[in-house]
């Protein structure tokens, strides 16, 4: 959905996306005549990966994740478009919010990170303590701010007081009152160079890193890991374990099956501008490696559903990760391969 | 997946708030995407890990109401927090939210210190400090279907 606002010269239009760090770069580019994708974005910065990581735990729970940390999409496709951005944190919270009534009196709009808990226009059962969201504030009107959300589809708008509590949330991640927006754009940007460094970078985090619990190797871990729940937990806690990688992988914002339709779609676009058809078989072959994480969802679905009932579900799940490992070990290769020949 | 195979299985986990945009292949194969309600086995997880929250909330409930803690351990678990996370927000140490726990302490502590962790909690002082009230209140989300 599109919609666009006119005031105060500011025409800024907003376009609902998976991903807020995808959507917030795409919508912010656009303002400056840029126009790129959500997976145009998410490819060129890189956004695909894989990771378990079990002494790392939210709410007790050993966290699964399908996605680098946060803003690594942000840096990388500014780096490889060559994009500068204005970039700020003020320990003084009114102070920031000065800042930002400046930037919306000279019409820039503005991206920050928020925390989600307290964010009013949220849905209640996604309010969890997560403090790397992406808004763009765009306009001030008789002291409420209007905001482009990318995960929402239409405009939102929060107070002085709650756009402050937001900006200021704590714990992991806290924003600190971040802000940004782009100070300069090239006139003409290099998207074959970015896109091939883009994938040059997820095939080698995927392949390449030394250490078993990320990339391929960190699936097949995870494999391993799924297979020993049932052993040693509780039947309560084993379904909850699982559960965890199966909400990183559909959650908000992955656009289903854990990034990897996203990056499909991202590889089917550069297949046309590079005019390459390779490409596009190699789309339709993540592609089946997403219908393959779905169906992984569902087994986790039933075990959660029959925790009580003893079954072999735990090794069904572990064995269908260890050839979705296969699998993407075979996608990134060629997919690499096919990369440098470009 | 084919763009008409997005599940549409609602169990009101976006409030009607939004819709997801879910990425998926038309008839033509090329990518598009559709909107989503919701997804039986995303569901399914989903509440999984609100029963988790909410028990949560009730064995705190119960340690709060038996004095084995203080309030603050019942308002920390509703507001899916940790100690680590209100100590933060406090802008006092973690072992001090720990010793705060201490129906003992708690009794204690000052007014000042006492409408901070109101604040921070987003309750009123006087349900905060009344704890028969507990009883009485409403589950955390997702037990209204």
């Amino acid at each position: 959905m599109t919609k666009s606002n006119k005031k105060n010269n500011i025409t800024f239009e907003h376009k609902q996306s998976a991903h807020c760090e995808n959507g917030v770069v795409s919508n912010l580019l656009n303002f400056y005549g840029i126009k790129l994708s959500e997976p145009m974005v998410f490819g060129i910065g890189s956004g695909l990966f894989f990771s378990h990581m079990p002494f790392l735990k939210v709410g007790g729970i050993p966290v699964t994740s399908f996605r680098p940390l946060p803003g690594m999409i942000f840096k990388r496709l500014s780096k490889r478009l060559g994009i500068k951005f204005e970039k700020h944190r003020y320990s003084n919270p009114h102070k920031s919010m000065e800042a930002l009534d400046k930037n919306l009196q000279n019409g820039i709009p503005t991206g920050m990170l928020v925390g989600v808990y307290h964010l009013t226009y949220f849905p209640d059962p996604y309010r969890f303590h997560f403090n790397a969201h992406n808004i763009i504030v765009f306009e001030k009107k008789d002291n409420t701010y209007v905001i482009s959300d990318p995960i929402m589809e239409g405009y939102e708008s929060l107070s002085y007081n709650e756009l402050l509590k937001v900006r200021y949330a704590r714990g992991l991640f806290a924003p600190k009152g971040h802000m940004y927006w782009p100070k300069s754009v090239p006139k003409e940007i290099d998207l074959k160079s970015a896109i091939k460094k883009g994938i040059a970078h997820t095939c080698k985090d995927m392949l390449t890193i030394p250490i078993p619990m990320f990339g391929v190797k960190g699936i097949r871990y995870l494999a391993k890991k799924v297979r020993s729940y049932p052993k040693k937990l509780s039947s309560r806690r084993a379904a909850s374990y699982t559960g965890q990688i199966v909400r990183a992988q559909e959650e908000i914002g992955t656009g289903g099956a854990g990034f990897r339709y996203m990056y499909s779609a991202f590889i089917q676009e550069a297949a046309e501008i590079m005019k390459n058809e390779k490409l596009l078989e190699l789309s339709f072959e993540l592609t089946s490696i997403g219908d393959l994480w779905r169906e992984f969802a569902i087994i986790t679905g039933r075990i959660i559903k029959n925790r009580n009932t003893i079954d072999e579900s735990y090794d069904k799940a572990a064995d269908l990760l260890l050839v979705i490992a296969d699998k993407e070990e075979i996608f990134f290769k060629e997919l690499n391969k096919l990369n440098k020949s470009l | 997946m084919k763009s008409k195979d997005v599940p549409q299985d609602d169990a009101n986990m976006m409030q009607g708030k939004f819709k997801e945009p879910i990425y998926s292949v038309d008839e033509k194969g090329n990518y598009t995407t559709v909107k989503s309600v919701g997804w039986d086995a995303k569901n399914e997880v989903m509440k999984d890990a609100w029963d988790n929250v909410n028990n949560r909330i009730d064995k705190a409930k119960q340690d709060v109401l038996k004095g084995k803690s203080s309030p603050i351990a019942y308002y920390i678990e509703k507001n899916i927090m940790d100690v680590g996370i209100v100590a933060s927000y406090m802008r006092i140490w973690k072992w001090r939210v720990r010793r705060h726990l201490k129906p003992s302490v708690f009794n204690k502590l000052s007014d000042e210190m006492i409408d901070k962790y109101c604040e921070v909690f987003g309750v009123k002082r006087e349900i905060f400090l009344n704890n028969d009230l507990l009883n009485k209140e409403e589950k955390q989300i997702n037990d209204k279907e």
